[in-house]
């Protein structure tokens, strides 16, 4: 008996092919539109958001190598991905990070230097997502911001902030998580809840091809974009490192699921470039060959050509290439003056009502500290 | 102390014996008929019917205040403490979930931060498993990352403890790993006149709470006083005075208590019973007072000795009160053995004999 069909091949939603032509794949068509509607400075953005990220990278790793950050998670070959998906979301929507989410949250307007703050050892939460941009915390135990962003989507279904029939003002969530993730349960039942309760909500996966050291072959036999038909929504499959791709895919996504039409989920092809953090080492895992074949598909470079096509000059280049080391050096500078938070602080926000424990307990801290002489904080 | 006397104590003590084991999945059919209306003044009450009276007043107060959980809706969840309520408040309010705790969790946290006031039900003590990770490294330190500009107001309803004569993970007391988590609050009440209120100051705390309901007290019924609280949810509180010694337990170790303290009575030893109610943070207050008057502690529950509430208690109680103690504080717990075939409960959990036991050995020093 022959054995049963194992093919699982997927379509990718591709625009922009790898040389920077813009050559949309036959299951691209219907988003070429969306495209063909932003402007000149839309399209510049871009551009200069995945530059300063990919020079941010190189700052943080510095950092770190300079003993400043416990770690840094670099995003570098991940831009694209990350840029076009942020821009597809409005004023209104949510966004539910992972950890490598860094230039979504810029775009969202958090400043980096809450991010480092994390990565310093100076807060575990760093910023209030109702001052930038509804881009939520950091979550740091996988996939457990999914189940976050799903309830928080049922919460604008019963607010009634949603599918009002007002793009301007409906309101869905945009939740990133990563091929290791998707192994997760919670990442699983929150398909199942976002299903079950029609949220307004996109499920972001950056499928970088690695978790740590073990590849997604381990964590799926099929493409992830298939989780979705699985669960009851449309699961598209995109090229990540396609920035238009990413935006236009999203933006339809959430414009549907701000419609009242229900979730969906994107699986990005993309690539980390780097280490998963500076606490890892890739050369012992992966090939060169493997790494080499990714930075031909490099989605800045791909996407700096095609802007020269349309005629972008040197000099907006160069502008950008600036800006993004202005960036990356006042980050730094502003990092490096990141001072450490008082001792009260330990005790302070555990419960948001007095507690007998923590009011003891930072009592007796306070006097055995200051016991000693001359050495008292 | 010779002979066994919990048979006999359970029968005289309870007002309705025959529904203290009650079929877990059918209840039984002397069941109060269902707490409607605009109740006030003093009601009797089962500690099921209490906790209903206790949403329903909450849900009426607070719109905001919504509950999720596992075939909650129509049916009233498995113990029917939740009945009529999806009737009353309908289908937005009263969420019948798909069967996954951790994501009851997980979106509670998110509806929380949409300003939702959720109250979770885990169907049994040992399911709640699933959900430890969104309940310990989510739920407990949300407003902490957040810096206080997040709260929590997520009450997690849990059903526990043996006496029931149920089956594997139907009978357990998991309330340490909760009580040793930073940033939960845990409680339990032991009657239904606290399980009305602790559920109506639960929901109405910015923390999150772990509200352990004792299934073997879920029927029995007792006097519920609608219009006054009494005191706050985290307050310990003594229940019968005595002088010789003090015993302290939560939930329904407190019925267990008051039974050997009569019979106890009975051969001429005073004991006084302190309802602990809160399990997280611990009032230690009025049990010191006690040990300070008495010199002798027995700590009992139903839930593992080692590295348990008890322990904690035992140590604290130790350092706080040493001069006072004329005894080493005596531990009465569930085996440290995953919790045996129903058939062997009685030998497990802790009787009044097996308190009696340990006062005996206190009361030798």
């Amino acid at each position: 008996m022959a054995a049963r069909e194992r093919d699982f091949t997927v379509p990718t939603v591709q625009l922009l092919t790898p040389e920077g032509v813009l050559r949309p794949s036959p299951e691209a068509e219907p988003y070429l539109p969306l495209v063909e509607a932003l402007d000149d400075a839309t399209l510049q953005r871009f551009y200069r958001d995945m530059t300063v990220s990919r020079r941010l990278d190189v700052a943080g790793a510095n950092l770190q190598r300079q003993g400043q950050l416990a770690l840094w998670v670099p995003s570098s070959g991940q831009e694209a991905a990350q840029v076009g998906s942020a821009h597809a979301a409005r004023p209104q929507d949510h966004l539910f990070p992972s950890y490598r989410e860094h230039i979504v949250g810029m775009i969202r307007g958090l400043d980096p230097v809450r991010i480092l703050a994390l990565l310093r050892g100076i807060t575990q939460g760093g910023w209030n997502p109702e001052e930038n941009g509804n881009f939520h915390l950091y979550t740091l135990v996988l996939a457990s911001q999914t189940l976050h962003a799903t309830g928080y989507a049922m919460g604008l279904q019963f607010d009634g902030a949603t599918a009002t029939g007002d793009p301007e003002t409906d309101a869905a969530v945009l939740v990133y998580y990563g091929d290791g993730a998707s192994s997760q349960g919670d990442a699983n039942e929150a398909l199942v809840f976002a299903s079950s309760y029609e949220t307004p909500q996109v499920f972001f996966i950056q499928n970088n091809q690695w978790a740590i050291s073990v590849p997604v072959s381990r964590q799926s036999r099929s493409p992830l974009s298939l989780r979705g038909g699985g669960f009851g929504m449309p699961g598209v499959r995109i090229d990540g490192n396609d920035v238009l791709a990413s935006y236009a895919v999203t933006r339809q996504s959430l414009e549907e699921a701000r419609a009242g039409q229900g979730p969906s989920l994107i699986e990005a092809l993309t690539y980390r470039m780097g280490a998963h953090t500076t606490a890892d080492d890739p050369t012992k895992y992966r090939t060169d060959d493997e790494v080499a074949y990714w930075a031909e598909r490099d989605p800045i470079a791909r996407y700096r050509t095609w802007l020269e096509s349309r005629g972008a000059s040197a000099a907006f280049f160069d502008d950008v290439d600036q800006e993004a080391s202005d960036v990356a050096a006042d980050v730094r500078r502003r990092a490096l003056e990141l001072t450490g938070p008082v001792r009260a602080s330990i005790f302070e926000h555990v419960y948001s009502e007095p507690h007998p424990l923590m009011a003891e307990q930072h009592a007796w801290l306070d006097e055995f500290e200051n016991s000693f002489d001359g050495d008292a904080a | 102390m010779t002979g066994r006397i919990d048979e006999e104590v359970r029968v005289t003590s309870d007002t309705t014996p025959e529904a203290s084991v009650p079929e877990v999945e059918t209840p039984s059919a002397t069941r109060p008929a269902d707490v409607a209306g605009d109740m006030r003044g003093v009601q009797t009450l089962s500690m099921a019917k209490a906790i209903t009276a206790g949403l329903r007043d909450a849900m009426r107060a607070d719109e905001k205040v919504l509950l999720m959980g596992e075939d909650i809706g129509p049916l009233g969840g498995v113990f029917r403490v939740t009945e009529g309520l999806s009737a009353e408040f309908g289908e937005k309010r009263v969420l019948d979930t798909p069967l996954a705790e951790s994501a009851i969790v997980g979106t509670a946290i998110g509806l929380a931060m949409r300003g939702y006031r959720p109250v979770c039900e885990i169907q049994f003590d040992g399911f709640i498993f699933p959900a430890f990770d969104q309940i310990t490294t989510q739920l407990a330190r949300q407003t902490l990352r957040h810096e206080g500009r997040v709260t929590m107001p997520i009450v997690i309803r849990v059903p526990y403890g043996g006496h029931i004569g149920s089956i594997e993970h139907h009978q357990e007391s998991p309330e340490a790993y909760f009580a040793h988590t930073p940033g939960l609050r845990v409680v339990s009440p032991s009657n239904p006149h606290d399980a009305y209120w602790m559920i109506r100051e639960a929901i109405e705390s910015r923390d999150p709470v772990l509200f352990f309901e004792p299934k073997s007290r879920y029927w029995p019924k007792g006097p519920v006083d609608l219009d006054h609280a009494g005191l706050p949810l985290h307050a310990s509180r003594v229940v019968r005075q005595g002088a010789d010694i003090t015993v302290v337990g939560h939930g329904a170790m407190v019925s267990t208590l008051l039974q050997a303290a009569d019979v106890a009575a009975e051969e001429g030893t005073s004991i006084e019973v302190v309802d602990l109610r809160s399990l997280s943070p611990i009032d230690y207050g009025p049990l010191l007072e006690s040990v300070h008057r008495t010199g002798r502690l027995v700590v009992a529950q139903e839930a593992y000795g080692n590295v348990s509430v008890g322990s904690e208690i035992a140590a604290t109680v130790a350092e706080r009160a040493f001069y006072s103690l004329e005894a080493p504080v005596l531990r009465v717990s569930g085996f440290d053995t995953p919790f045996p075939p129903a058939s062997l409960e009685t030998e497990y959990l802790p009787s009044p004999d097996r308190v009696l036991e340990a006062v005996d050995r206190a009361l030798a020093y």
